[in-house]
């Protein structure tokens, strides 16, 4: 059994209908969504041209771009598809189909299931969900709980989450009115479960156990003075326990709600026994079939709202006996937005409206973020930082997080914030070793290609400003970088020479500096013109 | 520091068993569990005091115990089970690189 | 992977300390076999100062682990901790560790008819980094 590819979609013209149409099969219906980043309204989110795998996951999905990754999906080049799920033509193709996603749209599409299915469907929440915008920072996310709420999720997870502080998180999830589940997440001082690990329900005839995974890597990519007293990892053994506990409780279907990145979940499906669908998150993969790992459903529905996943169950005696799968793509020109929930949004946003309409400068390129290596918009990022913060090297988070401005759009405050809203956003200016920097990229690298994904941390490749370098992904830790060059004179970076560097999203405490965000639209507002190319200073190598 | 003795914290997921089962004990225990390999500000090595053993006796004969080295993190957390035979005082002793001791005891009924 | 059977000095040439030493004068230079070991490590250490580590060592009522040696093949000293049982406890310990650096945590277990038994587990210590 299973899902292909909307054929309306490799198509030009197509309709709401086209869309969500969907034959119903069986007696259960999940749906998914995970990584919004808070972004309520429309967007432009290019997908990754570079996103390499390393070890048993090289060239494997969701490792597979541009022609590689339609062809494995079927989808036609400069197709509707082709611009959702793919970075082939994109400004062009963004003219064509305009902007994804809109929680407002996304409502429709739920609550129409939802009509469908009633007393069917769960509709689960992959975690991500409050970070990533101006106005979620601002109301420390009462804005984005508060629409989500209008569509009712019946759990949810967290990663990004976590950057609220512990107190926010506990305010929140004492009066969500869903639980926040995290099997993964003990207190350090007694070692105790500091979140429900599972959740029941019973949905057309079928106990349903929703276990739910954080992302495990939260305190190292995170700063972990932010929920001191948690501690989280990937915990198989205590996965195991809740599955074997559910089962005993009665459940007849196991779904795994994981914040764990794709390629740890592939990894743990093959070790951890009884999990019949895991909803996978983090890694920002939009994946048009599921994948399965022996008796395992994986299910990528994609990141900023660009896609709702919808996947139909017949469950008996225990075990899925067919499944139909749609990774609905959310055209925000051809789904009409849900009334209350646009209400809702256009009530949030009204008081930050002004502000974050404001035009700050142009580009005259296309500015995008996703992929392993330097994006345009972090390119713009790390000349802010150079120059604002007179340094000679730049570093910049590979967060996959963040929206795209198109060729010879205005760019406006929202933008930067939809590319730097976090709340630990100062940017440090320090002087660091040649060494230590090479070193420090090492260490983020290994977090990217070590050949056991249990031993990534996630996320892309720290991007870098003023500097340029060669990248080994299939190396080893300590040996993947070299050809380290200091632009600005040509040399290569000296071992013992102290650097000026600045950067932001520090995970220590207390760091000094003003925010990101002021100091990217202080650079946009004096060069008032932006044009980034795609440029030459990480080269892959032994690929 | 204070000279004060730190005052243990347990905790036992219950405290009466049957012949055969298992009590889950969790200790932890305020202290620095200085290394002896850092240095003060003056670069002299501060010296090292850590825990250095841990014991259970359960009426008087020890059930667990081990030897501890600086690689044990600074407020050391101790998690381990017992499978008593015979109803009685379980002491827990936490034994100073100083000679001093801290000890605490439960009683547990095995029926 | 760990391979079938680990003899003791094998640690010595990648360890950075005193580790090999330890496990030879625990085992008195006898190999240990690499099985009925579980280590529940973090694969990436959270914060170096305190990694949450679980080890246990199956075993029947005939053949069962008296005494555990634990070493970090890479802190400035080789020993961890060393845990003595009895009848009357399980063989498992759970307890926070300091991890200098990314390395090797090795467990070797004394069985009751005088054999041993190792596994190890590798922990990254890392400066962190960013996210999706
Ligand atoms: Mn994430
Ligand atoms: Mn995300």
């Amino acid at each position: 059994p299973g899902g292909s590819f909307s054929r309306a979609l490799a198509q030009q013209r197509f309709t709401q209908d086209d869309i969500t149409r969907f034959e119903p099969l069986g007696n259960v219906t999940l749906v998914h969504l995970a990584d919004l980043h808070a972004q309520l309204n429309p967007l432009y989110f290019r997908e990754a041209a570079v996103n390499l795998g390393v070890g048993d996951a090289k060239g494997k999905i969701p490792h597979i771009t541009g022609e590689a990754y339609r062809q494995r999906y079927g989808v036609p080049p400069n197709s509707a598809g082709a611009y959702a799920l793919t970075a082939d033509n994109f400004a062009a193709l963004a003219k064509d189909f305009g902007r994804m996603g809109g929680l407002d749209r996304i409502a429709t599409v739920v609550k129409q299931i939802r009509g469908e299915r009633a007393d069917r469907m769960l509709f689960l929440d992959g975690g991500d969900t409050w970070q990533g915008s101006y106005t979620a920072l601002k109301t420390k996310a009462a804005d984005i709980v508060d629409c989500m709420k209008l569509i009712k999720p019946d759990a949810m997870v967290g990663h990004w989450e976590f950057t609220y502080g512990a107190d926010r998180v506990k305010e929140i999830v004492d009066d969500l009115g869903f639980p926040f589940l995290g099997q993964n997440i003990r207190d350090t001082e007694w070692n105790e479960q500091a979140f429900e690990p599972t959740a029941m329900f019973e949905r057309g005839g079928v106990k349903i156990a929703v276990i739910g995974q954080a992302f495990p890597y939260t305190p190292i990519s995170n700063p972990r003075w932010m929920f001191p007293n948690w501690t989280f990892g990937i915990r198989e053994e205590d996965l195991q326990k809740n599955i074997d506990k559910a089962r005993r409780d009665g459940a007849g279907l196991v779904v795994l709600l994981s914040h764990n990145g794709f390629d740890v979940d592939r990894k743990l499906a093959t070790r951890v026994k009884g999990i019949d669908v895991i909803l996978t998150a983090h890694t920002h993969d939009a994946l048009p079939e599921a994948e399965h790992v022996g008796k395992t459903l994986l299910i990528a529905g994609g990141s900023h709202g660009k896609f709702i996943t919808r996947l139909d169950l017949d469950v008996q005696g225990g075990e899925i006996k067919n499944y139909r799968f749609k990774l609905m793509p959310i055209f925000s020109d051809i789904i009409a937005p849900d009334a209350e929930m646009a209400a809702k949004i256009k009530e949030v946003r009204a008081p930050h409206e002004a502000h974050l309409r404001q035009v700050v400068g142009r580009s005259e390129t296309l500015l995008y973020r996703r992929g392993n290596f330097n994006g345009t918009f972090d390119d713009v990022i790390c000349d802010a930082l150079l120059s604002e913060r007179d340094a000679e090297i730049a570093l910049s988070p590979g967060v996959r997080w963040g929206t795209s401005v198109l060729p010879g759009q205005d760019i406006t405050r929202e933008d930067i914030y939809n590319a730097t809203a976090i709340t630990y956003p100062n940017a440090y200016r320090i002087k660091m070793a040649g060494e230590r920097i090479k070193l420090a990229l090492e260490d983020v690298a290994d977090n990217i290609f070590n050949a056991d994904p249990y031993y990534q941390g996630g996320g892309d490749m720290v991007r870098v400003g003023g500097l340029s370098f060669s990248i080994a992904p299939a190396g080893t830790i300590g040996n993947r970088i070299s050809d380290l060059t200091v632009t600005k004179t040509g040399k290569p970076l000296e071992a013992a020479k102290e650097y000026t560097v600045a950067g932001w999203a520090s995970v220590n405490e207390g760091t000094e500096g003003p925010p990101i965000w002021d100091v990217v639209a202080s650079h946009i507002a004096k060069v008032k013109i932006v044009a980034p190319k795609e440029d030459s200073r990480v080269k892959v190598v032994g690929m | 520091m204070s000279d004060a003795k730190p005052r243990p914290r347990v905790r036992l997921d219950k405290k009466e068993v049957k012949k055969g089962e298992t009590i889950e004990l969790k200790t932890l225990i305020q202290h620095t569990m200085e290394s002896g390999q850092r240095k003060d500000a003056s670069g002299n090595t501060i010296p090292r005091k850590i825990i250095k053993q841990f014991t259970a006796e359960l009426n008087g004969k020890t059930v667990f115990s081990c030897d501890l080295e600086p690689a044990i993190s600074a407020n050391p957390y101790m998690q381990f089970r017992i499978r008593p035979d015979a109803s009685g005082t379980l002491k827990l002793t936490w034994l100073d690189d100083d000679g001093s001791k801290i000890e605490h005891s439960e009683e547990i009924k095995v029926v | 992977g760990v391979a079938a059977v680990l003899p003791a000095q094998s640690f010595a040439q990648a360890a950075k300390n005193n580790s090999a030493d330890l496990i030879k004068a625990f085992t008195g230079g006898k190999t240990a076999a690499a099985a009925k070991i579980k280590m529940d490590l973090p694969e990436i250490a959270e914060n170096g100062n305190t990694v949450p580590m679980t080890v246990s060592v199956e075993g029947t009522k005939d053949l069962y682990a008296t005494d555990l040696l634990i070493v970090a093949d890479a802190n400035p000293q080789g020993g961890v901790m060393t845990v003595h049982f009895s009848p009357e406890s399980v063989a498992e310990v759970n307890t926070r560790i300091r991890c200098a650096e990314t390395q090797n945590i090795i467990a070797v277990a004394k069985m009751s008819d005088g054999s041993f038994v190792t596994a190890q587990r590798e922990v990254k210590v890392t400066i962190g980094g960013c996210g999706g």
